[in-house]
Parts: structure tokens; C-alpha cells; sequence
């Protein structure tokens, strides 16, 4: 028990490894032994999170059940891994979609092995970058999390659609999308490898806590320049690196390809976590490292982040296609929370930037659940239909109650329904940037207008409106796997909703502390 | 004096030269075995003195001294240091992976066992050289060899041709550092060509300043320094798998080592005073070296040259004069050894199979062998600089290196990362995935098991060093202490 | 003098007088042995060679000083000692090599005048005097002049040994009105005397330069350098290839034992004079002979003209004068006697079974033969300068000895030419292994005689690339002679 509970982080970062690990010596044509091993491996560090979860002293300051090794000494790295209330949340996220996007995935027939090996690497590398408590660490789990993810869409995405390429070259619109993917993101992360090879050397650590202290100790000049002009172009290589995963408005263009020609899960995971990693950066990284630049620029950051939430609506409405869509929601949905950490930014320290940080952070974890949600769910419908047309639906709720009706439920917590958790972090942000970036969040709630338009869009060309013939006997109802694979998003959406105050506790004095 | 471990790897190779000559030249299974064995001790003697090396003492250990002519201060003088004693790591699994993969090779394979380890003989023997005579004398001995394995063994289209101009190159690179030597053993006056004593002979500035260049240049034109780099690409191509392996695997790291150890550790001042312009041509190196892969059709081109721009990358780290930058070269020469041995193992086994390496014309590969893909994309990763994997822990220190020295250096290196990125994720998109072409469906057979397990021995390093770093970094970290302690006293 | 004839005296010419006895030997028993035996000659010769060698090394060595003998016409020093033995031991080699050829191996007459050289070129080597010297070389050259045309049948072997003579007697004739002019104005024939009345000043220094010249005429023809090489490619290429052999190392090492005897004994006042002379013609021995190797298709007339580039390359020793640099060229004659010896012997046994001297004949050696062909790689490799072969460590020193010399220059020239000299060593070495042929399936047999030879030599040179420190100490020895 004593090992566990002291190596606790550790043990849920690399237990998937270890599941993937053992797969690899697994026969490739035992298919079902596969999936079932993926599966409960998978849950082990879902049962470890809350553990942790349970025994998370929320009232402590700081990060609670550091672990510390020597990693790459020679350049001051260390492998430290740590909690705090951010990243627990986190944490629990991504160990709960993980189970459930491999339940997902069962649907998947072609080569399973190398699928699940995948995709207990990506949750490793996502687990990672929640953990870890050294630059240098971050920014390995970082870039480890891109290679899965490109397999992933490269191997598993849809089969259907094509892209032209210059030279007029056609090749298949999931190489496209996983290529597009990779090089948006490596390009920017580029501006963060070098910035963290600058700090590394400036600060003679890559050490979170040391680093924070001594980096915004500096002053004077560094590399002949005045050390104001290097941390404002230190800070814009992190932003855009982390903006680009976020998406912001306008680097946002990889992601509607992406999640559209991704496999099911694979959308899921990308919506439902590694969107958030850039989130998680900015809160993490940024704000801290760069405390005055990000106040300075934090009216462009609250400009774009609107611009993302109208932008998104605006796209997502004009849609054709169900998945992309629901792609293009997520732009609309995570702009909330880029609103919410500049407006944290600008007023640093008042009660209304901690309301906004809660909201932005509770968005977080709400945007995962209902994000992998959504995306099954579209999966739920291609499969029986092999159409993403949302013209070719038509009143398909009588033929599919069931699924209608958690598609519904779904849509709802999406669109910011009271009483299901998408309300309560909007609410959140909003109610904390309204005071600081006053026209921004006015601006926003066009967005939010579109956003129940877009919805409703989706659900009424779906289930509601004559039934379209085509369908009768053709479609079949929502299966038991599917439904447990929704459940724990359903429950999690209607409790958050209705009682929030068992995470927003945790996120609140963990953001209070923040500053 | 003790167990002469060093001496025995150094002669191992040759040893089994001489004996594969008393086997008759049809008993091709007793040819390869014998072989094996002689690599496969090699490389466990080599791992041993790696991992027995002492990281905490540093300095030159498992040194041995005879004397071989004193009138003229030359010795028979060998020991490791923590910067040699990862390469010579890297040449004993080299080597043994090169025989696995060399197993079908059934045009007088014992001539070229023989051959590939004269040419091994020569590599260890300079990794461990302390005596600047028998430096010159063993890198002359893996020189020559490359003449003979390109033109017998190699592609038919080219060989004559890329070993004539490889040869010449390296020749003439060797001979113009040997005239340097020789002028600093007389200039010493010290009679004797012992590198140790010679990093104290205190040479005159404008001694250093003149002569640096050529002993710098003599030796890295083997390493592949731009404008010297070309005799690279096609001698990669040309040669057959085993010795591409070896090529770009250890040979180049000779250069780079043996300008290190000769140039710099010799001639501190020198190198003070050259070095900055010789890290502009190394910076061409990276980006041009990188930029002229991607726009290659040819599988094997496109390796040979991200081997120029990896091996600038080292140049680069050397050029800095900084810890950082010390620590990421010497990692990066054994990194990319593996990594580049690796590829040009998968690119032997494609063309065995596909009998071309137009990348136009591949395709689908990675159904037809599964473990090529996976290792080649592991070593894909490891080109990239991929977190997780050695090609990072070893790039990393080199650009913390540049940020110390001349920033805008780093940011324009960095270019070369995306360049990189984007070649082998084409490359792997179109050879590996994607849709077999019509010819080969049904015809294309997976690899060995040998050639597996000499995959699988080079994707275990890669990512061991990858994910554990302190596995290799103290030690070439206490070698890179001995060299700035030679740069610090100027 | 008779009366005071000492066992010295004697010892000190003891190779000489052995060697003169065993060709008394030969000539008998070509007399009493009819056709038949007549191959036991070469077996003869060769078994005498080494005895005498045995005999010499065992009783004739000589002191750390070098003693004037027999009326100041003879030096009995290291220099000459270490040569004789060289000249012996490559006349054993050649003796070997001839053994097996139609015309030559059962004759006794080639081994008389193979002895009968030899004899000259020890005497060459320990001449004290102008006189001595000048009979010596004509002992040397004569022999070698017939040896040259002994195919009577041959044009190119006639043409050889007329061309040969012609421009052995032009060289000799300029080179002994050097000497006479010398004598003329000194007075003496004798070099110590020489060298004193050199050195007080009572000659005018563009009278000795005058007839310097003239006298490196004489050796330069000796040594094949350029502008002396003309004959070499033709004669080499007609001669009978152990002939060949012969001439290409015994006698060239003879006339580098002379050079150096001579310039630095006799002429130490002219050093700079003579140094930039030999610089010169070092550069461009090594030049022309490279250059001009690259477009030979005859595998003798290639060696022909690496044999000039040699020469260049042991000049810069000589031009480098130090004690460092006659040790070079003392070592370097060594290894190149032996490597060179080498290679005309597996050309003779090459062409011995094919007939031909043609390079592009030799495609699929390897095949055919590999033994003999990875001796010619050997061989060839040492030629070029490969170690762990002895050539390396050779040109290693001559480049040592200049750049100490402050001839940093001669030895840069010197290292890009040996490359050119890679080049050509390396094609022949292409043709050898990669080139196929329809003859693969005959082998190239070798007989005892060439195996024994080769197998001696081509260890000598492997062995003097490796542990070289007992050959240079030998070469030290010789060089201390002249410092």
C-alpha cells in the first residue's frame, strides 16, 4: 500500500506503457483478448486517480505527492512529478476517457493490436505532460503524445475522402489530416523548444518551482537585448505553441480535419484531453513564467478567444457534416476557456480572476466529457448509417429512441442547458470576465446564441423532421456496449450540473492559490 | 598493466580477418558464423569496458603503454575516455549488426568479412589511440577497406565510381592532418607523439592558429563537413548495406572524434580562434544537408544526406567550446550511429525485396514486414529529435549550447528540425503505407530473423537512451570535463 | 699492400669475396649439370645468397665507426653493410623468381651476371674512392645491361637491353668526366681527401657545383629519377621481369647508397645548393611518375613509372638532410626493396601461367587465385602507403624528416602525390577483384620457389609495417655512418 500510495504518480503514468508492453507479446488475431486486456489495463489507472482524487488534501498549498528522480542531470532536468488541483482534474479526465474511448474503440476490426498499443502510448504521453513538474519533462511527454495521435488518424481515420494537394496530387483526406495535424503542431511547439532551450540555459534549471522563482527574478539584459523584448518573444514562442493546441483563433485551421477524419475514439481523445493540454500550458506555463507579459497582452488573448467563440459557432452552424460540426464546436467551446485564463490574466489576484480560472478549468473537464460524448455518439450513427450527412438524416427518433434521446441529453450539456455541466463553467467564465473584459463577453454571448443554433441544427436534422424512409428497418438501435460507454459521461454531466461543488472545491482553492 | 581488454577488441577483428582467410571460400556457413562470434565478442567486450568505465574518476582508463619505436617517442599507447568509450559501444553493435544483416550476402563473403574487419580493426584502434602515431596509423587502416567493399559489393550503377571519389577524399583529408601532426610532434620538442603529453606542449598561438585548420579539416572531411561533404552521399548509396552501416554509422564519427581529439584537445587556441566560422559551415551542413535530403527520390539519398546534416549537428556542438554543447555532440555521434546503422539496415532490406529505391515506386511496405516499419519509424523518430528517444537527449544539450554562444544560430538550426520532420514522415508515408504497387504484391517477404533481432538490438538502445538519459550522459559528461579542462587553461 | 692484408680487412669485404666464390660455383656446375638440373643453378644461387648472408651478418659486421680499408678504396661502415645485405637478399628474391622462366632459369649465365652485379652494387655501396666508385657502378651496370636483352628472341627485351646501354654509357661517360674534373682540381681520388680540400676552401664553389652536376647525372640515371628516367618504362617493361625486379630495387638502391655517400661525404659544402637540386628533382620525380602511371595499361610499365615516383618520394629523405632523413631513406629503400621485389614477382608468376602483361588481364584474379591476389593487394597497398603495411610507416618518416627540415612544402607535395598514387594502385586493385573474366575457373599456380619468395616478402612487409622498430634501428645505425 505504502509503495503505491508513494509512487502513486508514477504507477498511473506508466502503467499504460506496461499494458501496452504486454500487449505487444499478445497474438495479433486474438482480438476480443485485446481489446479486453486494453480495457481493464486501462481502468487501473482510472482506480488509481481516485485514489488519488480521495486522498488529495485539498486544502494544502503547493503540489502534493512529488516525486523527484534523476533524470538528465547533466543539463539540470530531473524527472519530478507532482499534483495540484489543476492538474488532478486533469488527470481524472483523461484516466476516465481513456476506458471509455478504448470501450469505444471496439467497433475497430483492423489491425487491434498496434491500434491499442497506440493508444495506451497517447495516454501516457497526455498523463505526462498533466504530471510533470520539469520544463524539460513537459515538453517530452509534449511531443510524445503527437506520434500516437498521427497513427491514429493516418491508419485508423476514414476510409472515405480525399484532399488535392499541390501539383494537383490527390491523396486521402486522413493522410491529409494526420500530416496537417502533426507538422501545425511540431511547427509550433518549435517556438516553445526553443524557448525552453533559452530558459534552461538562462535559469541554469528546468525545475517548475525553481524556474518560476528565478525566471521572473530576472532583469537587466540577456543576449544584448533588454530582458522586457526576450520574455515578450519567450512568451509569444510559448502562446503560439500552446495556442495552436488549444485551438485559438485563427491556428485553429488543423483541427476540423483532424477530428473529422480521425477514428471515433480517436476524436474522442483528441476533443476530450489533448485539446486541453494546451489549455493546461497556458495556465501552467504561462501565467506563471510570464506574469506581466500575458497581463499586457491579455486584451489580444481575450480578442481571440472571442473571435474563437463566434468563429466557432458561426462554422459549426454552417455544417453539413455532423462531425465536423461537432469539430468546430469544440473551437466555439474552448475559446471559453482561452476567455476565461485572459481575463484571470489580466486582473490577476481579484475574486473575479479566480471565478474566471474556475470556470475556464471546470470548462476543461466539462468540454472533455461532453466533447467524447458528442463524437461517439456521431460514431454511434455512422456506423449503422456509413453517412455523416446530416441531410441524409431525418426524424430518425422513432426508429432510435434510445439513442435519441442521449443524444439529446448530450447536445444539452453541450449547449449550456442549466442543470447540466456545460452551464456551470460558462456561467463561471463569463460571470468572471464580465467585469474585466466587459465587451469581450458581451461580444461572446453572440456566440453562445449560435452555439443553441448549431445544436439544435445538429439534433433536428438528426432525430426530429419527417422520418426519412431510406432508414426503416436499417437502422439499429443503440447496443449495451455503446450505452455503458455513454454512462459515466451522462452521470458525470447531470451530477456536475446539479452538484458541482465536489470539483469545482477542489479547482477553486486550487485556483485561489494560484496567484 | 592490466587485462589488456582494449588491445583485444582492437585486434579481435583483425585476428578473425586472418583466420576467415585459412577457411576454404565455399564454406560459406563457417565464413558468417565465425564471423558472428568474432563480432558478437567484440561487442561484449566493448559493452564491458563501457559499462565498467568509471564516470565518477573520468580521465583515460584501461590505458595500456608499450613501447614500439622510443627513439622517435612513438608508443603503442591506448585508453578510453569518457567521449570514446560510448563510440567504441557504438562500433562493437554496429559491427554485429552489420554481420547479421550481411548474412545473404553470397558473392565471396569471406573476402568481404575480411575486409569489413580490417576496416574495424582501424575504427576501434583510433577510438582508443592516446598516441598521435598510432592514430594516423589506424585511421589510415579504415580507410583503405572502403575502397575495395564499395567497389566489389556495392550497387552496380555507381560503385566504381563512389569508391574511387570516397577513397581519394578521405585520403587526402588523412595525409594533409598527417603533415599537421607531424609538425606538431617537432614542434613540440617534446620527441615524443604521446597525445597526453602532447595536450601540455603548449604550443605557440600562431603555431596553433596556422596549423588548426588542417588537422581540423584532414579530419572532418570524414565527418562530412561542408564543403568537403561530397564525397558522402554517393559513397552511402553505393556501398552495400553492411557498410553503409558502418559508414555512416561509426566511419564519419571518426572524423568528428579524431578532430576533436587532435584538433581541438591538441590545439586549444587554434580552435579558439577558427571555430567561429567553422561552426557557419557546419550550420550549412544542417540546414542544406537537410533541405537536399528532403528533395531526394532516391530512399537511400535521402538517408545519406540527413547524415551530413546529423553529423553538422555535431560539428555544431563541438564548434560551441561549451559543456552543453560538448555533452550533446558526444551523445549525438553515438545517437545517430545507431539511428543511421538502423536506417540504412531497413533501406537494405527494402531493396533486396523491391529491387529499387525510387520512392515514387515503393509502397505498402509495412504490411509485408511489420518490425521493418515499427524500427523504421523508431529511427525516424530518433532523426526527427523526438522527446523519448536518443536523437533528443542528444540535440537538446547542443542547441542549450548555441543559446550560450550565438543565439540566432539555434533559431536558424531549428529550421532543420521541421525540414527533417516533414522528409521522414513522407518517407514513411509513402514506403511504408499507402498502396503496394502492383509488381510487388506477392512477391515482397518479411525479413529474417536475424535482421530482426538486429533491429530490435538497435531500437532497444535508442530508446533506453531515449527515455534514461544517465545511462550514457555522466560518462561522456566526464569526458567532456577532460577536454574543457584542456580549452580552460587557455 | 699485399704484405699487410688483415683479417679486417678481409671481413670488410667478405660479401664480396663469398659472392665471388659462388659464382665460381654456379659456373661450374653449369658446366657439369646438363639441361635437366640446371634448375637446381637457381636453387643454388638462391641457398648461396642466403648463406653468404647468414655468413656476413654472423662474421662481417662492421664497427660504430666508419674504417677506411684497403687503401681508403673501401668504407667499411653500417651504411654499406645494411645495403650489401639489402642487395643480397633482393639478388636471392630474383634468383628465386628467375628459377622457373624458360629462357632464364636454366642458364647459367643469368645468375653468373646476377652475381657478378651484385658484387658491383656492394662494392658501390662501400666505395671510398672515385675510382672505386666509378668501377663499381659499371660492375653493377654492365651485368645488368645483358640481363636486360637476355631474350635474344624478344625485340622488346633486345630493345631494352640496347636502350639500356645506350643510355647507361651516355649518363656513365658524363658522370666519369665529373669525376675526372674533380680529380683534375683536387688532386685526389679519395673522398675523405676530397671532402677536406672542399671544405678549406681551395676549390671555387662553382667549380664543385660544376661537376656536382655532372655526378648527379650519373646517379640520377642510377635512381631513375626524372629528367635521368627515359629508359625506365621501356626497359622495365622488355626486360625479363625478374630482370626487371632486380633493377627496379637492387640497383636503384644501390645508386641512392652512392647519392648519399657521395653528396654528403664529399660535398657537405654545397648543401643547400644540392638540397634544392634534390628538391626539385624529388618533385618532380614524384609528379611526372604519378601523372604518368595513370595512363599506363602494362602493369610493368605502371610499376615502371612508381618506381620514379618511389624514387622522388625517398629523395625528399635524402633533400632533408639530417640524420632523421637518411634514416628515412635507409628504411624507406627497405621497404620498397621488398614490396617492389614483391609485386614484379607476382607479375612474373602471373604472366608466367597467362602470358600477358596487360592490367585488364587480370580481371577475375581474385577468383582465379585468391592467395595471389590478396598478396598483390598487399603489395600494391604498400606502395601506395597503407598501413598497417611497411610503405606507411616509410612515407611517414620521409615526410617526418622534411617537415623537421622546415620542407614543409616538399612533404605536402609529397602526401597529394601519394594520393595520385592511391588512385592508380587502386585501380589495378578494381580490375583484380571486381572484373570478371571468362578464365575464372584456371587457377594461377604457383610453384615452390615463387611461394617460398613471395611468402618471405610479402611477411617482410607486413612485419615492417607493424613492429618497424627493430628495421629502423638498422637504418639508424646506417645513417650514423654519413652524421
Amino acid at each position: 500500500m505504502n509503495f503505491i500510495a508513494n509512487n502513486l504518480l508514477t504507477l498511473i503514468l506508466f502503467i499504460p506503457t506496461l499494458v501496452a508492453g504486454v500487449l505487444v507479446f499478445l497474438p495479433s488475431q486474438e482480438k476480443k483478448l485485446i481489446r479486453w486486456v486494453a480495457f481493464l489495463g486501462s481502468l487501473i489507472p482510472l482506480a488509481l486517480a481516485i485514489f488519488l482524487w480521495i486522498n488529495f488534501n485539498r486544502g494544502q498549498a503547493g503540489f502534493q505527492f512529488e516525486e523527484h528522480f534523476v533524470w538528465y542531470a547533466a543539463i539540470n532536468s530531473t524527472y519530478h512529478l507532482g499534483v495540484d488541483g489543476l492538474s488532478l482534474t486533469m488527470v481524472l479526465l483523461t484516466t476516465l476517457l481513456t476506458p471509455v474511448s478504448i470501450l469505444a474503440s471496439y467497433s475497430i476490426e483492423d489491425r487491434v493490436k498496434p491500434y491499442m498499443i497506440l493508444f495506451l502510448l497517447l495516454e501516457t504521453g497526455m498523463l505526462g505532460v498533466f504530471l510533470s513538474l520539469d520544463l524539460l519533462l513537459f515538453f517530452v511527454f509534449w511531443e510524445i503524445g503527437l506520434v500516437p495521435m498521427y497513427f491514429l488518424i493516418n491508419q485508423w481515420g476514414s476510409e472515405k475522402g480525399e484532399r488535392e494537394i499541390w501539383g494537383g496530387r490527390k491523396i486521402q483526406a486522413r493522410t491529409y489530416a494526420s500530416f496537417k495535424f502533426m507538422i501545425y503542431t511540431m511547427g509550433g511547439s518549435l517556438g516553445l523548444l526553443l524557448a525552453t532551450q533559452m530558459l534552461g540555459v538562462v535559469a541554469g534549471t528546468f525545475d517548475m518551482p525553481l524556474l518560476f522563482e528565478r525566471w521572473t527574478a530576472l532583469s537587466g539584459a540577456l543576449f544584448g537585448l533588454p530582458i522586457g523584448t526576450v520574455k515578450a518573444i519567450a512568451f509569444w514562442a510559448f502562446v503560439v505553441a500552446f495556442a495552436i493546441k488549444v485551438p485559438v483563433w485563427p491556428f485553429h485551421t488543423w483541427l476540423p480535419d483532424a477530428h473529422t477524419e480521425a477514428p471515433t475514439a480517436g476524436s474522442m481523445i483528441l476533443a476530450g484531453v489533448l485539446l486541453k493540454l494546451g489549455a493546461y500550458g497556458f495556465l501552467r506555463l504561462v501565467l506563471p513564467l510570464y506574469p506581466e507579459e500575458a497581463r499586457f497582452y491579455a486584451g489580444a488573448l481575450a480578442f481571440l478567444a472571442t473571435m474563437a467563440i463566434i468563429f466557432g459557432a458561426f462554422a459549426s452552424y454552417g455544417q453539413d457534416d455532423f462531425k465536423r460540426l461537432v469539430a468546430y464546436s469544440s473551437v466555439n467551446h474552448m475559446g471559453f476557456v482561452v476567455l476565461g485564463i485572459a481575463a484571470a490574466a489580466f486582473a490577476a489576484g481579484t475574486e473575479d480572476a479566480v471565478i474566471a480560472l474556475n470556470g475556464a478549468v471546470l470548462q476543461m473537464f466539462n468540454h472533455g466529457i461532453s466533447a467524447a460524448g458528442m463524437f461517439f455518439l456521431v460514431g454511434v450513427i455512422y456506423e449503422r448509417t456509413h453517412t455523416r450527412d446530416l441531410n441524409d438524416f431525418g426524424g430518425l427518433f422513432p426508429l432510435i429512441p434510445v439513442y435519441g434521446g442521449i443524444l439529446m441529453f448530450t447536445a444539452m450539456a453541450s449547449l449550456g442547458l442549466p442543470g447540466l455541466n456545460g452551464f456551470i463553467s460558462e456561467f463561471l467564465v463569463v460571470r468572471g470576465a464580465w467585469p474585466i473584459f466587459t465587451v469581450y463577453t458581451a461580444l461572446s454571448m453572440l456566440g453562445l446564441l449560435f452555439t443553441g443554433a448549431y445544436i439544435l441544427k445538429g439534433i433536428k436534422k438528426t432525430l426530429h423532421g419527417p422520418l426519412n424512409e431510406a432508414w426503416m428497418g436499417r437502422i439499429s438501435e443503440i447496443n449495451l456496449r455503446e450505452i455503458i460507454v455513454m454512462a459515466p459521461l451522462l452521470v458525470l454531466m447531470l451530477w456536475i450540473g446539479v452538484w458541482p461543488a465536489w470539483i469545482l472545491d477542489v479547482i477553486n482553492r486550487a485556483m485561489a492559490m494560484f496567484f | 598493466m592490466q587485462f589488456p581488454i582494449l588491445s583485444i577488441i582492437v585486434f579481435t577483428p583483425i585476428t578473425a580477418a586472418v583466420l576467415l582467410q585459412l577457411i576454404p571460400s565455399e564454406r560459406m556457413t563457417e565464413i558468417r558464423v565465425t564471423a558472428l562470434a568474432a563480432a558478437f565478442f567484440a561487442m561484449f567486450l566493448s559493452a564491458w569496458v563501457y559499462f565498467s568505465y568509471d564516470a565518477g574518476a573520468g580521465g583515460y582508463q584501461f590505458v595500456e603503454k608499450y613501447d614500439w619505436l622510443p627513439v622517435l617517442g612513438i608508443s603503442y599507447h591506448v585508453g578510453v575516455d569518457g567521449i570514446s568509450a560510448p563510440l567504441v559501444l557504438l562500433t562493437g553493435v554496429v559491427m554485429f549488426t552489420g554481420v547479421l544483416i550481411s548474412w545473404g550476402i553470397d558473392d565471396r563473403p569471406r573476402e568481404f568479412f575480411t575486409f569489413l574487419f580490417i576496416l574495424a580493426t582501424g575504427v576501434f584502434g583510433v577510438f582508443v589511440a592516446l598516441d598521435l602515431f598510432g592514430l594516423f596509423f589506424f585511421y589510415e587502416i579504415a580507410v583503405f577497406p572502403m575502397y575495395l567493399l564499395i567497389a566489389i559489393w556495392g550497387w552496380k550503377v555507381t560503385r566504381e565510381y563512389a569508391a574511387m571519389k570516397l577513397t581519394l577524399y578521405l585520403f587526402i583529408g588523412s595525409v594533409i592532418a598527417l603533415v599537421g601532426g607531424l609538425a606538431m610532434y617537432f614542434a613540440s620538442g617534446l620527441n615524443t607523439f604521446d597525445m597526453l603529453a602532447l595536450e601540455n606542449a603548449n604550443f605557440s598561438r600562431e603555431f596553433q592558429i596556422f596549423w588548426f585548420p588542417f588537422v581540423f579539416f584532414g579530419f572532418a572531411v570524414l565527418g562530412g563537413i561542408f564543403p568537403f561533404h561530397n564525397w558522402s552521399p554517393d559513397g552511402h548509396v553505393a556501398a552495400p548495406t553492411a557498410v553503409s552501416m558502418f559508414h555512416a554509422g561509426v566511419l564519419m564519427k571518426l572524423g568528428a572524434f579524431a578532430a576533436l581529439r587532435v584538433g581541438i584537445m591538441l590545439l586549444p587556441e587554434g580552435a579558439q580562434f577558427h571555430l567561429p566560422w567553422i561552426i557557419l559551415l557546419a550550420l550549412v551542413n544542417v540546414v542544406y544537408g537537410a533541405y537536399i535530403a528532403m528533395v531526394q527520390t532516391d530512399f537511400k539519398y535521402v538517408i545519406g544526406f540527413s547524415s551530413v546534416s546529423h553529423m553538422g549537428l555535431v560539428m555544431i556542438g563541438f564548434a560551441t567550446l561549451t559543456r552543453e554543447g560538448f555533452i550533446g555532440a558526444g551523445v549525438q555521434m553515438f545517437s545517430h550511429g545507431i539511428m543511421t546503422a538502423l536506417f540504412f539496415a531497413v533501406v537494405g532490406m527494402v531493396y533486396d525485396r523491391a529491387h529499387t529505391r525510387e520512392i515514387p515506386e515503393l509502397g505498402g511496405f509495412a504490411r509485408a514486414m511489420p518490425l521493418v516499419a515499427v524500427a523504421f519509424i523508431i529511427g525516424g523518430l530518433v532523426s526527427m529529435g523526438m522527446p523519448g528517444f536518443s536523437g533528443f537527449i542528444a540535440e537538446f544539450p547542443i542547441f542549450m549550447g548555441l543559446w550560450n554562444y550565438r543565439p540566432w544560430i539555434a533559431i536558424v538550426a531549428a529550421i532543420s528540425i521541421v525540414i527533417t520532420a516533414s522528409y521522414i514522415i513522407r518517407i514513411i508515408g509513402s514506403v511504408f503505407f499507402g498502396d503496394m504497387p502492383e509488381q510487388f504484391v506477392g512477391h515482397i517477404g518479411d525479413v529474417t530473423a536475424l535482421d530482426k533481432v538486429a533491429l530490435v538490438v538497435l531500437c532497444v538502445i535508442m530508446v533506453s537512451v531515449g527515455v534514461y538519459p544517465s545511462v550514457m550522459v555522466p560518462i561522456v559528461e566526464s569526458g567532456v570535463n577532460g577536454v574543457l579542462a584542456l580549452l580552460g587553461g587557455v | 699492400m699485399i704484405g699487410n692484408v688483415t683479417t679486417e680487412m678481409i671481413l670488410a669485404i667478405l660479401p664480396e669475396i663469398s659472392l665471388l666464390i659462388l659464382a665460381g660455383i654456379v659456373l661450374l656446375m653449369d658446366v657439369l649439370w646438363d639441361e635437366e638440373r640446371r634448375r637446381g643453378l637457381g636453387w643454388l644461387t638462391a641457398a648461396g645468397l642466403g648463406a653468404i648472408l647468414v655468413i656476413s651478418l654472423a662474421a662481417a659486421q662492421p664497427g660504430a665507426e666508419s674504417v677506411r680499408m684497403w687503401g681508403g678504396m673501401i668504407r667499411h661502415d653500417w651504411l654499406s653493410f645494411v645495403f650489401k645485405m639489402l642487395f643480397i637478399f633482393g639478388a636471392g628474391v630474383t634468383a628465386l623468381f628467375a628459377m622457373e622462366m624458360r629462357e632464364l632459369g636454366r642458364r647459367g649465365e643469368f645468375y653468373l651476371l646476377l652475381l657478378v652485379s651484385t658484387i658491383g652494387m656492394s662494392l658501390m655501396a662501400s666505395a671510398g674512392d672515385l675510382i672505386m666508385l666509378y668501377l663499381s657502378i659499371e660492375t653493377t651496370s654492365i651485368p645488368l645491361y645483358i640481363l636486360a636483352g637476355f631474350f635474344k628472341r624478344d625485340n622488346k627485351s633486345t630493345e631494352a637491353g640496347f636502350k639500356y646501354l645506350l643510355f647507361g654509357a651516355l649518363t656513365s661517360t658524363v658522370m666519369l668526366y665529373g669525376f675526372s674534373l674533380l680529380y683534375g682540381f683536387a688532386g685526389t681520388t679519395d673522398f675523405t681527401q676530397l671532402t677536406q680540400i672542399v671544405l678549406d676552401g681551395e676549390l671555387p664553389l662553382s667549380l664543385v657545383l660544376g661537376a656536382l652536376l655532372l655526378v648527379l647525372v650519373g646517379f640520377g640515371f642510377k635512381v631513375s629519377v626524372v629528367p635521368f628516367h627515359f629508359w625506365a618504362p621501356d626497359v622495365y617493361e622488355g626486360a625479363p621481369t625478374p630482370v626487371a625486379g632486380f633493377l627496379s630495387t637492387a640497383s636503384k638502391a644501390a645508386g641512392f647508397a652512392v647519392l648519399m655517400r657521395v653528396l654528403i661525404e664529399a660535398f657537405p659544402v654545397a648543401v643547400p645548393y644540392w638540397t634544392a637540386i634534390l628538391a626539385a628533382l624529388s618533385t618532380a620525380s614524384m609528379t611526372l611518375g604519378n601523372a604518368l602511371a595513370l595512363a599506363q595499361h602494362n602493369i610493368k610499365r605502371l610499376l615502371a613509372y612508381s618506381s620514379i615516383a618511389h624514387a622522388g618520394y625517398a629523395l625528399i629523405g635524402v633533400a632533408a638532410v639530417s640524420a632523421l632523413g637518411i634514416t628515412s631513406v635507409v628504411f624507406y629503400l627497405l621497404v620498397y626493396v621488398i614490396t617492389n621485389l614483391a609485386a614484379f614477382g607476382i607479375v612474373s608468376a602471373f604472366s608466367r601461367v597467362s602470358g600477358s602483361d596487360e592490367i585488364a588481364d587480370y580481371a577475375g584474379l581474385s577468383r582465379r587465385s585468391p592467395g595471389l591476389a590478396l598478396m598483390m593487394l598487399i603489395a600494391f597497398l604498400s606502395l601506395a602507403g597503407m598501413p598497417p603495411l611497411g610503405g606507411f610507416v616509410a612515407k611517414v618518416f620521409v615526410f617526418a624528416a622534411a617537415v623537421q627540415q622546415e620542407l614543409v612544402w616538399l612533404a605536402m607535395v609529397g602526401v597529394l602525390n601519394s594520393i595520385v598514387g592511391l588512385y592508380y594502385y587502386l585501380i589495378v586493385l578494381k580490375v583484380v577483384y571486381l572484373y570478371r573474366s571468362e578464365d575464372e575457373d584456371k587457377p594461377v599456380p604457383l610453384t615452390r620457389p615463387y611461394a617460398l619468395a613471395l611468402v618471405i616478402l610479402i611477411a617482410g612487409v607486413i612485419l615492417i609495417g607493424t613492429i618497424f622498430a627493430p628495421w629502423f634501428s638498422w637504418s639508424e645505425v646506417a645513417s650514423a655512418a654519413l652524421f
